[in-house]
């Protein structure tokens, strides 16, 4: 074409990056990829081949790992990892430092690589992917030189397995190795099959950058090695990718004392309120959607426009879908690239020929010839009942519906059982300070969408995992508490044939809404004395009433929207009328364990109840300092429903140990009593009932911990489980937990000193609370 | 691969302006519109930041949209020194913008500016130098740049270069009004502008840097095309602050929801702080992808720049020999 033609026509031409220092580098290794192991590159074993999805092409044959790679990596970590963490802050800091110089003097290499690997478009491998990631490196070197000072009362876990997902490579293994080296942790990480390479360079340059040998090992395959991980004797497991391999994954480390953390799918909404700049919220989505190609577990998936300007929205939308440009991934003009997958793409296509409802619109842009490419496509008139409303498509596909009122908004927006992110487009500041906290996602972007930054903790809530990336809140899945932990011996309930000592039978009752509740199955069991004196019965709770005390918990969700000032009063006064019945209750609690500790464990009640308060209106979020005009506040919000299975060994200051933090910080509560003491318990009911505390945020049950605790754990309407029973069922519970991948806090069998420090503390404002990261850019 | 749409614009013979599209007439103020619009600086600003980095031309492509860049400029002399012999050099220039054997090189034989721009009293001379090349004559008028010269005299000052043969005039609004939200006087003084140019175009200067926010950028390019403005432009180029993309970005979006409604096409002249080549063609790939193709043209876009020029006569002859090239090599205006 001559130069006339084109200023005639003022076409974008072809601005391809050059793919020869990337295609040099795989040659120079020989094209085949062995494990890097211990320091090394293993020889190849079986290989697979790696495919460019643009054009199809074979990149590299990379090694299907074995048992015996998988085994020599985990060992090489194991060997590794208490040099490393002996190191001490600065010692890590500093080679965490040389990484990411190291990828910074190799940027374009590893951009490249990126995108011909995964088929994303070269702008943003070069200016989003690697930038992040390298930035995630210096952030987190910096975590390691203040380690020592700032979490003195933690330590590395070990060795972390890691698993991250295909569709960004480089940027999820910065996420996962960044803060684990920076703790003093070893790591084992297996890319995804799709997309080793960038994985592969980066064990080259961290051998350049003078990482020690064992600290970072790569194992390479399909999911058959992701298995192999997940069962190796590694100490946390901290995995990127769908949620049914989450919860398969959940399930197959139930029970095995490991740190886990999950970041899974979504469908994250993406709310357009009528007062919005809308050519900016229009061009937002470019960025949510059609960013990656759509494959991205936070994208912007899900549009919800007001319904008064919805048709003049989707207007300027199909206009702007109309100027996207689809092609080589390698072009530097280029909007959307290759899907990473035939495989990936068959699977988008058939979604969405499996579901013709709505309006289909795909943007009029030529597809090229091979590779594989799926048009932008907006999917308009679709209503919550729609599949493709619910499923993950993991595409270049938005579907949208419109709404009413905010109200209906949030509700929409919630109407879900991922909660991974949600943007919103307001220009009131109003509008958006109130709606941001009620959705349910883990982050939410406030005029803008999918900004990431290594200071700023990433992660969602339901079923879009648990457990939160970078920032501060991010450290504490790769650390834990010092001290060396006790086993938990059982506690049993004291037999006996005695009578009842009082004259006059006082009934003992589940607490179920703020009131007094018979047990469903209408049978109780004897509570008796350690010398047999029966002093009273316990009514045994059954499903249905989980079933009942649930839906209680559930109808007191206001209180999570109360003030800390208002939770702190109502808390300083359960613990006044507490203490107006302490001779009461040290008797109660002296006949039912023996001894005379009754006294001192009310007294410890008391305290314990003025802390929960002290802390109710003091746990603060965090303004971070994201690289951008505005802020990304780290709020701390209510997990939502908890199910506290209370410690047997401490009657009511294993009660109010768990419950007083829970509801402090604005959660409600379903807590099963000691299973062996269950009546002081059922005493302080009435001191709940006597200090203003609204009805449901605190339910009492009582009954066999065996039984209401797998039930609770697979209740889909709990939040989080919390085990502190003496009865061994932190493996059934982290497992049955996988249905809704509730949180859980298990004691794997292991004591805690409930008088002592050990029963407050940062664990339970960490398990009461979930990071919610709130991004406001501003200016005007 | 040809992965582009094809180009649906009717294109013109390159490099006459005011062809084919209908004027933009008056319409009465719509102050519900002027007061719905909104404009949120910060994304914005992401878009405008993330443009260089997702557009780029390459080689002949680059070659030809310089070439797009050169016939789009009001090649611009607004000093208190100018003479009649130094408007001369300029119209020369505009005239022949880049050495002959370089545009033979490319083929691009007869490329001239889009016009040439000067205050009243230097367009008497500019139209006599530019005699016979089509190239209109722009002035900047109304008590430019700060517009605060009495009304009826700047009512007069169209009128004079106007009848001085100015074919397109750039006017100034009252930042004033816009400050105070008082849009109904900005619409009178637009209107009335718009009457004194008569069959000249007019463009409206609305002097962003001094706007305070972006949302007062929008309305005012609501408000002056309603009021008939031809192009709205950015700035004089006396204002601390001149052309910037998120400017412009808003601007266009303006233009963009004027068209959509009214379906007139309105045209776009950023001024002032386009220096480089570089800048030039994220000026054009923004408004390629934000307007269109058909938004292109003379008639509907221009750029103000005086020095940009010569940055992009050394991109062209790089081009065309393959080796860096220096500002002395190329002709001054």
């Amino acid at each position: 074409m001559t130069v006339k033609e084109i200023f005639d026509r003022m076409d974008y031409g072809p601005a391809p990056e050059s793919a020869a220092e990337a295609m040099a580098w795989l040659a120079g290794k020989g094209g085949r990829f062995g494990c890097f192991i211990d320091g090394a590159f293993a020889a190849p074993g079986t290989t697979f081949e790696s495919r460019n999805p643009a054009t199809g092409e074979v990149l590299a044959q990379v090694t299907q790992a074995t048992q015996a790679d998988v085994d020599a990596a985990v060992k090489a970590a194991r060997k590794a990892q208490p040099k490393w963490e002996k190191l001490g802050g600065h010692g890590r800091a500093r080679i965490l430092y040389a990484i990411a110089r190291m990828m910074q003097k190799q940027a374009r290499l590893l951009a490249v690589l990126e995108t011909l690997d995964n088929g994303k478009p070269i702008r943003e491998s070069r200016d989003i992917d690697v930038p992040l990631a390298v930035r995630h490196f210096y952030y987190h070197a910096g975590m390691a030189q203040l380690m020592e000072a700032e979490l003195p009362d933690r330590q590395a876990l070990g060795v972390c397995g890691q698993i991250v997902p295909w569709n960004f490579p480089l940027l999820m293994l910065a996420w996962k190795i960044a803060p684990a080296l920076a703790m003093g942790n070893t790591v084992v990480l297996k890319p995804a099959e799709y997309t080793s390479l960038t994985a592969l360079l980066f064990a080259d340059l961290c051998h350049q950058a003078g990482v020690p040998k064992g600290v970072i090992n790569i194992v390479t395959g399909d999911g058959a090695v992701g298995e192999m991980i997940v069962q190796a004797q590694v100490d946390k497991i901290a995995f990127t990718g769908s949620t049914a391999v989450g919860r398969r994954i959940r399930e197959a480390t139930a029970g095995r004392g490991l740190g886990l953390t999950l970041e899974l799918g979504g469908k994250s909404p993406y709310i357009v309120f009528d007062d919005a700049d809308i050519d900016s919220a229009v061009e937002g989505l470019v960025d949510a959607i059609w960013f990656n190609q759509g494959q991205v577990c936070c994208a912007g998936s899900r549009l919800l426009v007001q319904e008064g300007m919805a048709e003049r929205f989707y207007a300027k939308l199909r206009a702007r879908m109309d100027g996207l440009r689809i092609g080589d991934p390698l072009d530097k003009c280029i909007d959307v690239g290759a899907i990473v997958d035939p495989v990936q793409l068959a699977t988008i296509t058939g979604m969405v020929a499996d579901n013709p409802e709505g309006t289909h619109y795909r943007a009029p842009c030529a597809l090229p010839a091979k590779g594989a490419f799926y048009p932008p496509t907006l999917i308009t008139g679709l209503s919550p009942a729609s599949p493709l409303m619910q499923e993950e498509i993991f595409g270049p596909v938005l579907v949208a519906m419109t709404f009413r009122t905010p109200a209906e908004a949030v509700e929409l927006a919630n109407n879900t059982r991922y909660g991974l992110a949600a943007t919103l487009w307001t220009e009131n500041i109003n509008l958006a300070l109130d709606v941001a906290p009620k959705l349910a996602a883990g982050v939410v972007w406030v005029n803008a969408t999918n900004l990431f930054d290594a200071a700023a903790p990433f992660g969602g809530v339901r079923e879009s995992g648990f457990g939160r990336e970078g920032g501060w809140a991010g450290l504490s899945a790769y650390t834990r508490p010092r001290g060396t932990p006790r086993a938990l011996r059982p506690t049993l309930p004291f037999d006996g044939n005695g009578a009842p000592e009082a004259a006059l039978d006082r009934t003992a009752k589940l607490y179920i809404g703020g009131k007094q509740a018979r047990p469903d199955g209408g049978y109780s069991r004897p509570v008796h004395g350690p010398r047999g004196a029966l002093l009273g019965h316990a009514s045994l709770a059954n499903r249905k009433d989980i079933r009942n005390a649930v839906e209680a918990a559930n109808a007191a969700r206001g209180w999570a929207r109360t003030t800390g000032h208002n939770r702190a009063q109502i808390l300083f006064y359960i613990a006044e009328n507490l203490s107006a019945r302490a001779a009461e209750f040290a008797s109660r609690i002296n006949d039912l364990q023996g001894g005379k500790g009754g006294a001192a464990e009310v007294e410890a009640c008391i305290r314990r109840l003025f802390t929960w308060a002290a802390w109710a209106d003091k746990l603060d979020g965090r303004a971070t300092g994201v690289p951008l005009r505005g802020v990304a506040l780290a709020m701390r919000e209510p997990v939502g429903t908890i199910a506290i299975l209370c410690p047997d060994e401490a009657p009511l200051l294993g009660l109010v140990s768990t419950v007083a933090p829970a509801i402090a910080l604005g959660n409600r509560v379903v807590a099963v009593a000691s299973d062996p003491f269950p009546l002081a318990a059922t005493d302080f009911y009435q001191v709940l009932d006597t200090s203003d505390l609204p009805a449901g945020v605190v339910n009492i049950l009582t009954g066999s911990h065996a039984e209401l605790g797998p039930v609770l754990a697979a209740h889909l309407d709990i939040d989080a489980v919390w085990s502190f029973s003496s009865a061994h069922l932190s493996e059934i519970i982290e497992k049955r937990s996988a249905g809704n991948l509730k949180r859980t806090w298990v004691n794997n069998g292991l004591a805690r000193d409930w008088a002592g420090p050990e029963g407050e503390g940062a664990a339970f404002r960490d398990a009461a609370t979930e990071v919610k990261t709130v991004w406001i850019p501003y200016g005007e | 691969m040809q992965i582009e749409k094809t180009d649906k614009a009717v294109t013109t013979a390159a490099g006459l302006p005011q062809l084919h599209e209908p004027r933009n007439e008056v319409m009465p103020l719509d102050l519900r519109w002027v007061a719905a619009v909104q404009a949120n600086t910060s994304a914005i600003e992401r878009r405008a930041a993330t443009l260089p980095g997702r557009r780029s031309v390459k080689k002949e492509w680059q070659a030809a949209w310089l070439c797009k860049a050169i016939s789009l400029i009001d090649l611009t002399t607004l000093a208190g020194d100018d003479t009649e012999g130094r408007v001369r050099r300029l119209c020369a220039k505009a005239r022949q913008p880049v050495a002959p054997e370089i545009l033979r090189a490319l083929g691009m034989e007869g490329l001239t500016t889009g016009a040439v721009c000067v205050y009243h009293d230097m367009v008497a001379t500019a139209v006599d130098a530019l005699r016979g090349s089509g190239l209109p004559v722009a002035a900047v008028s109304t008590g430019f740049p700060a517009g605060l010269s009495p009304f009826p005299l700047r009512i007069a000052e169209i009128g004079e270069s106007v009848a001085a043969g100015a074919r397109e005039i750039d006017i100034v609004i009252t930042r004033r009004h816009v400050l105070q939200g008082n849009w109904q006087a900005l619409y009178d003084e637009m209107r009335e502008m718009r009457a004194a140019c008569g069959e000249a175009h007019i463009k409206a200067i609305l002097a962003t840097g001094e706007l305070g926010t972006l949302r007062n950028v929008a309305r005012a390019s609501l408000v002056c095309m309603m009021a008939g403005a031809d192009f709205i432009k950015t700035s004089t180029g006396k204002e601390s602050v001149n052309a910037t993309l998120p400017v412009t970005l808003t601007m266009i979006r303006a233009i963009r929801d004027y068209h959509a409604r009214t379906g007139i096409k309105v045209g776009y002249k950023p001024a002032g702080g386009i220096s480089k080549a570089k800048d030039a063609l994220v000026y054009l790939s923004l408004v390629k992808d934000e307007l269109g193709d058909r938004w292109l043209q003379p008639d509907l876009l221009r750029f103000g720049a005086s020095s940009l020029l010569g940055d992009i006569e050394r991109q062209l002859e790089h081009h065309v020999t393959g080796a860096y090239s220096a500002g002395w090599r190329h002709a001054m205006a």
